[in-house]
């Protein structure tokens, strides 16, 4: 059964319509990447995801569950069971790396310090971050600083991941070293929403793909259906053009 | 010269300065109101404003229109309307209480737009990662959003008290005996404008001085917390 199901959803931006009738399921561990256009509402599912954006019609079901997005509480339950990583990784400026991670479980889900402290420096470790547990935010490369917020985002144990083009904002060199942890996210069953530029990466790591235009699904197949033989005109377009790059 | 410091000299007596000390600390007691209190409330005022959804609209209708009127009404025009207002409710109160009201409701209003200033300086990215992680707008405000913001609410609000202790010197008009209402007793007791007013100058020097240096302390304490 699928773990998280969008069904008809449909969101504005006042009165821009960023998402018309967008359908789509994720199954638990199963990793879905979102590709499309500039402006297509990739970003805008995870926003409505994460409680940032309240859809104007459709639904939002999580284990089953439809969301009531009229209710703070429902809200609340939604953002419990996800995390989003941001492009520009969003962390505490005012916190240094190990704060960055603790404070939500600590200060908002009331966690014990001492239990919550030894799994943010774990997950710092596994993220290849140990050693930088005290350094502020400026204090780190752009890889760096979103590896600290995949680990700020995994720390609040979420059901679905949610990474909205986390690579965008990165020099090259340090793309790999962030698209190593999501490999390896992946590789442990993390069930995943991925809006990513980087081609290879989606069709390499997700079981299904979604190439989205105008803020709707115009295509969903395994990366070699979207990728090798894309049905959709719209979809070989694109595909055509980012692979001959 | 000789009969500035003469002068001076005569007007040192032990209950001219028990007097001058009196204006002082009604001063301090002024501002410090004005200041702490309108700081806290300010606070209030700017969080208020900050608030979403319907429920909270009379609220913000609230701090919109309390910050928009007092900071547009004179501070003496402010200071009559609360004295007469206190009159007009009965109530007996002394003029020192009348002062530290108006004080209280300007503070409010000119640091309500200063904190607000402030909070809203910080990138919006910092209040959409913590509204994803479930923080509170209080929760928000508290760990992420203020200790990023002191240094731009610092160096206005800093500003602002040095302003207010100044300010305060209008309370003098419904006979706050503050630091000038002093300055006047100096001088109507045949003591020349020069040596009275010149004694209060040094004093309110003497108030101010200190805090823009704790303003300028404090700012390059805070500010080399992490800002964006």
């Amino acid at each position: 059964m699928a773990h998280l199901e969008l069904d008809n959803l449909s969101a504005a931006y006042g009165k821009l319509r960023v998402l018309d009738g967008i359908e789509l399921s994720v199954a638990k561990g199963e990793t879905v990447g979102l590709i499309g256009p500039s402006g297509s509402g990739k970003s805008t599912i995870l926003r409505v995801l994460t409680g940032l954006l309240k859809p104007e019609t459709g639904s939002v079901r999580v284990a089953g569950k439809t969301i009531n997005f009229d209710k703070p509480s429902e809200i609340r339950t939604l953002r419990n069971r996800t995390a989003i990583v941001f492009q520009q990784y969003n962390l505490f400026q005012n916190l240094t790396v190990l704060e960055n991670v603790m404070i939500a479980p600590t200060k908002v889900h009331r966690r014990k310090r001492s239990e919550v402290q030894a799994e943010a420096e774990h997950l710092l470790e596994k993220v290849g971050l140990a050693s930088k547990l005290e350094s502020y935010p400026d204090q780190l490369s752009g890889g760096q600083q979103q590896r600290v917020a995949i680990a700020r985002g995994l720390c609040l144990k979420p059901e679905i991941l949610l990474l909205d083009e986390v690579t965008a904002a990165l020099d090259p060199e340090l793309v790999s070293e962030v698209l190593d942890t999501i490999r390896e996210l992946a590789a442990e069953g993390m069930t995943m929403v991925i809006v990513s530029h980087e081609m290879g990466f989606i069709r390499e790591i997700s079981a299904r793909v979604a190439f989205m235009a105008e803020g709707k699904v115009v295509e969903l197949g395994t990366p070699a259906e979207i990728f090798d033989t894309p049905k959709q005109d719209r979809t070989r377009d694109f595909v055509g053009k980012i692979l001959r790059h | 010269m000789g009969s500035f410091f003469g002068e001076l000299w005569s007007l040192a007596t032990y209950h001219n300065i028990l007097f001058l000390a009196k204006g002082a600390l009604t001063t301090i007691a002024l501002s410090a109101f004005g200041c702490i209190l309108g700081g806290l409330f300010g606070t209030l005022l700017a969080v208020a404003r900050l608030t979403s959804g319907w429920l909270s609209w009379p609220l913000r209708a609230f701090a919109l229109l309390f910050t928009e009127f007092f900071r547009r009404v004179p501070f003496l025009v402010t200071l009559m309307l609360c004295f007469f207002a206190f009159q007009f409710g009965g109530f007996d109160v002394s003029t020192l209480t009348v002062g530290c009201v108006t004080v209280v409701l300007i503070g409010t209003a000119f640091l309500a737009e200063i904190v607000r200033a402030g909070l809203q300086s910080v990138h919006p990215n910092q209040w959409h990662a913590a509204e994803a992680m479930n923080f509170t707008l209080l929760q928000t405000i508290r760990y992420v959003i203020l200790p990023q913001a002191w240094t731009v609410i610092l160096p206005p609000a800093f500003g602002f008290f040095i302003l207010f202790i100044k300010d305060s010197a209008l309370a003098s008009q419904i006979g706050v005996v503050e630091l000038t209402y002093v300055g006047k007793v100096f001088n109507n007791r045949g003591f020349s404008a020069g040596v009275s007013f010149g004694v209060i100058l040094l004093a309110y020097f003497m108030l101010s001085y200190p805090l823009s240096r704790l303003g300028a302390k404090l700012e390059k304490k805070l500010g080399t917390s992490r800002t964006r």
